[in-house]
């Protein structure tokens, strides 16, 4: 066993179940009879469109108006004709305004589209303002507005930015592939992100799982002394923010607090890359790389995506699903959201689509706790998910809220853990829910 | 393509289920039955059989009655009958298990909700209440020498301690050819089974350790072989299987510390000053009834908080 391994207290270890697709190369998917753009695709305000029924786009035309600063903007990822505005299903699971477009297949780019330069002759600002227009979001998850990380308030100092490549989701590989095939990108995503800030530091947190793209960013890093590798343990949830910020530099954010109350920016190797090529070639972010796996899909693979594209091209490029198909889940088997119609598109979160057989998705008879204390000893935030749960059960959410039920991070350790069962997690994420709109109430 | 399921992640859970950790239990006591077969003869298969169809049926019997599901495949009944068995001398008639596990089942562990909710451990409790309704059954006076077929009336090496007689020798005491209730005289075969549920994860070492150490360390501050008392009398089916039980005991890290050594410090109080040569039953009972205010004053300090009591 090595020592050396950094890591959080707490966590599980689900089975990784990324043999299916970690040694395959990322192919490109075609986009299909129509893309759905969501106007929403980020954290923060949505975006207006700019483009309305009849018109003519092109890849990396900006269609959709950013509504304030914390907010980013989206660009058409094909070239063809826009057939609808309006509301249409997104994956999160409501209707979000869209722009529908059934592309010509020409592909045709967008004039504006050219090489923004060097980040050695970019200045600091230059840098960010090509982050901003070209709509890069956290794509580990998150999808917060990247300038607006990059951009912290007078007063807040900033030593450190970390790239997060621990992509501890079990089924997941799309990091992995990315880290693989294109880590000069990665680091040079680093590099634009530290001038751009000033930051003297950067670390890139790996799974050691990921021996191999270990040593390729390895590698790519041996000229640059500022930026430093850091081998965590395969541990879940080591890519959430707090738990990877504790297990690098061993700060911890208080509760409540952003990576910034220590002086950390953590940025998705994903949106490393993305900001890599928005500076090399000038194209906004209009794709990204998926990881489609499960056991009810026939060729597991990572496909470069056009966003928009629906889940039901890129399953079908796929092989298209095999034997009962009981769920289908975007993002991870951990944190992911579970989908009841594949007429979603690819948005800028997507980071998998997981196919599962109606055997591997059943839901279990849930049973009493029988306060093993198993979800105490998993919970990488320390809070008592039994207690908490328990409250919540009796409509006590003033007890659940005095447990902390707010600094809950979603990781769902507890409910992998129960050997009763129990939706944990579930009824927490209730809690929160209503917590919180009280919270409003009061206000 | 229809009729996907919609559910809140974690979409994946892992393997573990209460059946299995009933299971784990079950075979981490079989050494300590195969022991107590080998000291006391057949007739403790007998008691543990009786003890487990006891608890069992009675369990089965009261959720058909009250039209709950019936839940005996959890395997939690069939624990507790194997523990209440090896909570009694080999001597006993065999009605005592049957008044025991039903008491048990029954008045501690059903009517407090079922599994998971009992306050007191159900096995410890029964013990309880046999020593008190029939003390001259339950007594050293009447156990059995192990291995002998004749019934002969022989006291309990904490006993032959307590009126300051010959001991019986250390190895004895380890290997369990000693008196004693069926399933606590050998050391060796519960820590067997105490291994093998640490290894499974069904128990950690919190509160095992620091029981039998404060036991040991207090014993030698008074005077007493801390080796003698940790091997002698029901420590080691109490600290590895009794003080652990989920749902009498503290959750919290921190609280199953304070089981431990409030456990062990009662014991060697009640097996030194008290009226009855062993305290381990009694201490962890008293433990059980601290427990919900353990847990809330041993709360976790969140991460990125400052600790605060709810």
């Amino acid at each position: 066993m090595d020592f050396k391994l950094l890591t959080f207290k707490g966590g599980i270890y689900p089975p990784h179940n990324k043999s299916a697709t970690e040694k395959k190369p990322i192919k490109d998917a075609k986009e299909g009879k129509q893309v759905i753009i969501p106007m929403q695709q980020h954290a923060g305000a949505p975006c207006k469109p700019l483009v309305s029924k009849g018109d003519y786009v092109k890849v990396g035309q900006r269609i959709g108006e950013p509504d304030g600063f914390v907010s980013a903007p989206v660009h058409s990822s094909v070239s063809g004709t826009v057939t609808s505005v309006g509301p249409m299903l997104h994956p999160a699971g409501q209707r979000v305004m869209s722009v529908v477009i059934e592309p010509d297949g020409l592909n045709a780019i967008d004039e504006g589209i050219a090489p923004k330069g060097d980040i050695d002759t970019l200045s600091p600002n230059d840098i960010k303002s090509i982050i901003q227009e070209s709509g890069i979001v956290g794509l580990g998850g998150g999808v917060f507005p990247t300038h607006v990380k990059l951009s912290p308030p007078e007063g807040k100092k900033i030593d450190a930015i970390i790239l997060n490549g621990a992509e501890c989701e079990p089924y997941l590989t799309a990091d992995h592939r990315l880290m693989l095939e294109r880590p000069e990108d990665v680091v040079y995503g680093l590099r634009a992100m530290l001038r751009a800030t000033g930051v003297k530091r950067g670390y890139i947190g790996i799974e050691n799982n990921k021996k191999d793209a270990i040593e390729r960013i390895r590698k790519c890093i041996k000229d640059s002394p500022n930026i430093e590798l850091k081998v965590l343990k395969t541990k879940y949830p080591q890519g959430a923010e707090k738990q990877l910020i504790y297990a690098i530099t061993k700060r911890v954010v208080p509760s409540g607090g952003l990576p910034m109350d220590v002086g950390v920016i953590v940025n998705n190797v994903g949106t490393a890359a993305a900001i890599a090529e928005a500076i090399k070639t000038g194209m906004p972010l209009i794709q990204r790389i998926v990881t489609v796996a499960g056991d009810g899909v026939k060729e597991p693979q990572n496909l470069r995506v056009k966003l928009g594209t629906t889940f039901k091209d890129v399953i079908n490029q796929c092989g298209g699903m095999v034997g009962d198909v009981g769920k289908i889940i975007m993002g991870g088997p951990m944190m992911g959201i579970a989908q009841y119609d594949l007429n979603v598109p690819v948005i800028k979160c997507t980071s998998g689509i997981l196919v599962l057989s109606r055997q591997s998705a059943s839901l279990p008879e849930q049973g009493p706790c029988i306060r093993c204390g198993k979800c105490i000893t998993v919970c990488p935030v320390n809070l008592m998910p039994l207690l908490i749960s328990q409250y919540i059960l009796d409509d006590n959410f003033e007890q659940a809220e005095k447990h902390h039920a707010l600094d809950c991070i979603e990781c769902g350790s507890c409910s992998y853990i129960c050997p009763a069962k129990r939706p944990l997690l579930q009824s927490i994420r209730v809690a929160k829910g209503v917590i919180m709109a009280n919270k409003k109430k009061c206000n | 393509m229809n009729k996907l399921i919609v559910s809140s992640s974690p979409h994946i859970l892992s393997k573990n289920s209460i059946q299995r950790i009933m299971l784990d239990v079950i075979i981490a006591l079989m050494p300590a039955l195969v022991a107590a077969i080998i000291f006391f003869g057949h007739r403790a298969l007998v008691i543990t059989i009786v003890s487990v169809a006891a608890a069992v049926l009675t369990e089965a019997v009261l959720q058909k009655l009250c039209k709950k599901p019936v839940t005996v495949n959890d395997l939690s009944a069939v624990v507790s009958g194997i523990l209440i068995a090896f909570n009694l001398p080999v001597s006993v008639p065999l009605w005592m298990p049957v008044v025991g596990s039903v008491f048990a089942m029954a008045l501690v562990k059903f009517v407090f909700g079922g599994l998971g909710h009992n306050f007191m451990n159900p096995a410890l409790a029964a013990r309880a209440l046999l020593t008190v309704s029939w003390p001259a059954r339950m007594a050293g006076a009447v156990w059995t020498q192990p291995g002998n077929i004749d019934v002969i009336g022989i006291a309990t090496p904490l006993e032959l301690l307590k009126a300051g007689e010959n001991l019986p020798g250390i190895y004895d005491l380890f290997m369990g050819n000693v008196a004693g209730c069926l399933g606590e005289t050998s050391a060796l075969a519960l820590l067997i089974g105490g291994i093998y549920l640490l290894l499974r994860g069904v128990i950690n070492w919190r509160t095992p350790v620091t029981f039998i150490g404060s036991v040991a360390l207090i014993s030698w501050i008074f005077g007493v072989n801390p080796l003698y008392s940790i091997l002698a009398g029901g420590l080691m089916l109490g600290a590895l299987f009794m003080a652990t039980d989920y749902a009498t005991a503290p959750v919290t890290p921190k609280g199953q510390l304070i089981m431990g050594v409030g456990c062990g410090v009662i014991t060697t109080f009640i097996r030194l000053f008290g009226g009855y040569p062993e305290g381990v039953s009694y201490s962890i009972l008293f433990m059980n009834v601290m427990t919900p205010l353990i847990d809330k004053f041993t709360m976790p300090k969140k991460f990125g908080g400052v600790k605060t009591h709810a």
